[in-house]
């Protein structure tokens, strides 16, 4: 039993990720038609918004001290923050401990802009064209972000710890009357999962509320009428790209501390998160964000031992072993709509 | 009327071996002129440096090759020498080698099996390499050494720890100055008591490929070997970034020692959620929870930050080493390129190295005669003590040094202390150990 409730809660963060990049694919894929491939990608660039700032905030400068020698014996030259320097080392240490939550205040506006500038400079050009080729075009961006992120920030993972308030384990076991450390569960996936909540609890109210919502849903359900009452329609799918953009962004900055950001972490995310779509059926939000948890928490069941004893290697293949059962079953997906990607 | 000699079946034979002639590569039959494949003939020659310039372990590549840079301008005179120096074989003196220039070209593996073999093949074919040399992975290593056995030139293998290299799979032209799984076991098992006590129940997560497997075993038989119990093995796929489905189990498992068998990205991955999960404060049976990392990489160290802190693994070599050679290396690394060379770009730089000492020895390109100048031979001065290139196998036997993660580190650089130089007698093996059981180096292949 708690073997079980603790591959739950492990597959609610990895679920959280996916359903937040699923979310992006779909509402992208729902408002523009478009099968975008670099939306890994885009939350690997949202992770290295967090690197950026962490960057930005031990930008430092050095002084010599002739007491201690660098590794050549020379006088070692050591590196002090500015920001440490300027507002004292308990505040300016602070600071640079929080770069990952103030991250998401930096990554908003420069994931908006990427994805207006994506939007309006490449993937526009591409809207009338076969999916095929959407997806050689995007696929190809991905490749060429991730390589110019590693030109800057090199192959190997970078550290982005969660702040030192956050870091250590929930006993989750003793809330629910087991043993103490029975189920331990990181204070910083139980935060990145209300994260993910919140954020897919806004998009469905922006959609749902706001009136903005309202005429893009309808622009989802019918384009053509739409524009035909004078709405320009173009514009506020490029806003809704931006937004997905946004989302991809913050899923990738909140996922640092959980796995140190590499150039690669788009890609390993991608694959899955169209698996995600498909199972929860192409242009269904709802449905997006129901197969990312459910997808999630299987996959953390596949790789528990029991399992792995009955069926070797199902933790590997388990994702596309159920793609294929719901494709099967339900074609559409989960909760998928009657005609999408069906003409 | 003359009757033709020729049966249909008489042409198909004849039609098969010209057409198994014609598609036999052309790396395989050579010119009767040479004696054997790419014989340098003008006044230079050419080594082929085969490592991850893309990929997952590019940043391990760029380091070897900025360390094989460093052995091409000492070979040929340039910069203060570096370990040539201390190298206790003397036939190094700056003239590059044989009297030959060296010039080399380069090649990007990706850390992948058939794009290391084509760049092998490509820098063979088309540039003329005598001697293919790099790999930051097993795999592709294994891969590149059974191609160059095939072609007819010398592999000197580089950050390449399986067990197979220079076991089941070692080869006559191939080569390896790193350590090996069964080497961190030997060494790394009786600190582990020392320090851990001699009861303890490990639980292993590892790497589902072949330096995985073979560390896996090396470091459980070695480990049981001293008292210890394994109460499970799981493989993780390679593919795998987060790690906390399998660390979860880990909690409840009866487990007090976790050994995570895995490189680069997945060990920064495994080690930083290992931690999150609060293995390290975490006590079973009243002592404290314990992690093992069996392989380091500073480089890769680095990547997971703080959570190495206070961490027991095995290195082949270390900067902060107090020997001539290494300060040598050091300091003309250091004084090059701004910062302290890693373990991946020590042992290419020594590959370099004692394969044109070799040649120099042997008087000959000949990657038989070669082979015969390596085999059996001792040197000192690279950094490691002294240095034996056994001749059953090919692989060099050396202390191996036990490293923890550093708690105050003084600069950037300064992530792992050396806790012991475990003497090369203990991480001795038999060369028909069953761990290395199973392969033959066969003869040497000169090419042509």
């Amino acid at each position: 039993m708690d073997a079980i409730l603790l591959q739950i809660l492990n597959g609610l963060d990895k679920g959280s990720a996916y359903a937040l990049i699923a979310l992006g694919l779909t509402l992208i894929f729902g408002t523009l038609g478009v099968v975008n491939f670099a939306h890994g990608a885009l939350f690997m660039l949202g992770a290295f918004c967090a690197v950026t700032l962490q960057r930005i905030l031990t930008f430092s400068f050095e002084t010599v001290d002739d007491s201690r020698t660098d590794f050549l014996g020379n006088p070692l030259k050591v590196e002090t923050p500015y920001v440490e320097a300027w507002f004292g080392p308990q505040t300016g240490g602070a600071i640079i401990d929080w770069s990952v939550p103030l991250a998401i205040l930096f990554a908003i506006p420069v994931m908006i802009s990427i994805g207006f500038a994506m939007e309006r400079g490449l993937i526009r050009h591409f809207y009338k064209r076969p999916h095929a080729d959407q997806i050689l075009v995007t696929f190809g961006l991905a490749i060429v972000l991730q390589e110019i992120v590693k030109y800057f920030f090199g192959a190997n993972p970078i550290p982005t710890p969660a702040p030192e308030s956050f870091r250590g384990a929930l006993d989750f076991g003793i809330l629910l009357g087991f043993d103490p450390n029975v189920i331990i569960y990181p204070y910083w996936r139980l935060v990145y999962f209300l994260f993910a909540m919140t954020i897919i609890g806004g998009v469905f109210a922006f959609l749902r509320y706001t009136t903005f919502g309202m005429v893009v849903r309808a622009g989802m359900a019918d384009r053509e009428t739409v524009g035909l009452l004078g709405i320009d329609i173009d514009r506020r799918f490029t806003v809704m790209f931006g937004i997905a953009a946004a989302v991809a962004g913050l899923a990738g900055v909140m996922y640092t501390p959980i796995n140190a950001p590499n150039y690669h972490m788009g890609m390993d995310f991608l694959v899955l998160s169209f698996v995600v779509v498909v199972v929860g059926g192409m242009g269904s939000l709802p449905g997006a964000v129901l197969a990312g948890f459910l997808l999630g928490i299987l996959e953390s069941f596949a790789s528990m031992n029991e399992v792995k004893a009955i069926l070797p290697g199902i933790d590997q293949i388990i994702i596309y072993l159920v793609a294929i059962i719901i494709l099967l079953t339900r074609p559409r997906g989960l909760m998928g709509r009657r005609g999408v990607m069906e003409e | 009327m003359v009757k033709s000699l020729k049966t249909r079946r008489d042409v198909l034979k004849s039609g098969a071996l010209a057409g198994a002639g014609l598609a036999t590569p052309v790396i395989f039959t050579g010119s009767s002129a040479s004696a054997f494949t790419n014989e340098p003939t003008g006044a230079t020659v050419t080594l082929g440096f085969n490592v991850p310039q893309t990929g997952p372990y590019a940043d391990e590549g760029a380091d070897e090759l900025r360390a094989y840079e460093l052995a091409v301008e000492h070979l040929n005179g340039g910069g203060d020498g570096g370990m040539i120096s201390t190298f206790s074989s003397k036939t190094l003196d700056g003239t590059g080698i044989l009297g030959k220039k060296v010039e080399y070209v380069t090649g990007d593996t990706q850390t992948k099996t058939d794009a290391a073999r084509a760049s092998a093949r490509s820098m063979i074919e088309k540039d003329g390499a005598i001697m293919i040399t790099g790999g930051s992975s097993s795999g592709p290593a294994i891969a590149v050494q059974a191609l160059c056995q095939e072609a007819g030139v010398i592999f000197m293998a580089g950050l390449t720890h399986s067990n197979d290299t220079t076991g089941k799979d070692k080869k006559a032209n191939g080569f390896r100055h790193f350590f090996n799984g069964y080497m961190s076991g030997a060494a790394l098992a009786p600190v582990l008591a020392a320090r851990y006590g001699a009861d303890r129940v490990a639980y292993h997560l590892t790497a589902d490929y072949t330096w995985g497997w073979t560390q896996e075993e090396s470091i459980a038989a070695a480990t049981e070997a001293l008292g210890w119990s394994t109460i499970d093995k799981v493989r993780t796929p390679l593919a795998s970034t987060d790690f906390s489905s399998y660390i979860a189990p880990v909690l409840n498992s009866g487990a007090d020692v976790l050994i995570l068998n895995h490189y680069g990205g997945n060990m920064v991955n495994s080690l930083t959620n290992a931690v999150e999960f609060g293995l390290r404060e975490k006590e079973v049976n009243g002592r404290a929870f314990e992690i093992v990392v069996p392989l380091y990489s500073r480089l890769m160290a680095a990547g997971a930050g703080e959570n190495v802190k206070g961490i027991l693994g095995s290195t082949n070599w270390h900067w902060s080493l107090q020997d001539q050679g290494s300060k040598a290396f050091v300091q003309s690394f250091g004084t090059k390129y701004g910062f302290p060379p890693s373990q991946a770009a020590h042992t290419v730089y020594c590959q370099t190295l004692l394969y044109a000492d070799a040649v120099n020895r042997a008087g000959s390109f000949n990657p038989c005669a070669v082979v015969e100048a390596l085999e059996g031979f001792e040197f000192d001065g690279l950094g490691n003590g002294p240095t034996l290139y056994r001749a059953e196998d090919h692989q060099c036997f050396k202390d191996v040094l036990v490293v923890q993660g550093k708690e105050n580190p003084e600069n950037a650089f300064d992530l792992l202390e050396v806790v012991e130089i475990t003497p090369v007698e203990q991480v001795t093996y038999d060369p028909e150990h069953p761990m290395f059981a199973g392969g033959a180096l066969g003869e040497c292949n000169p090419g042509a």
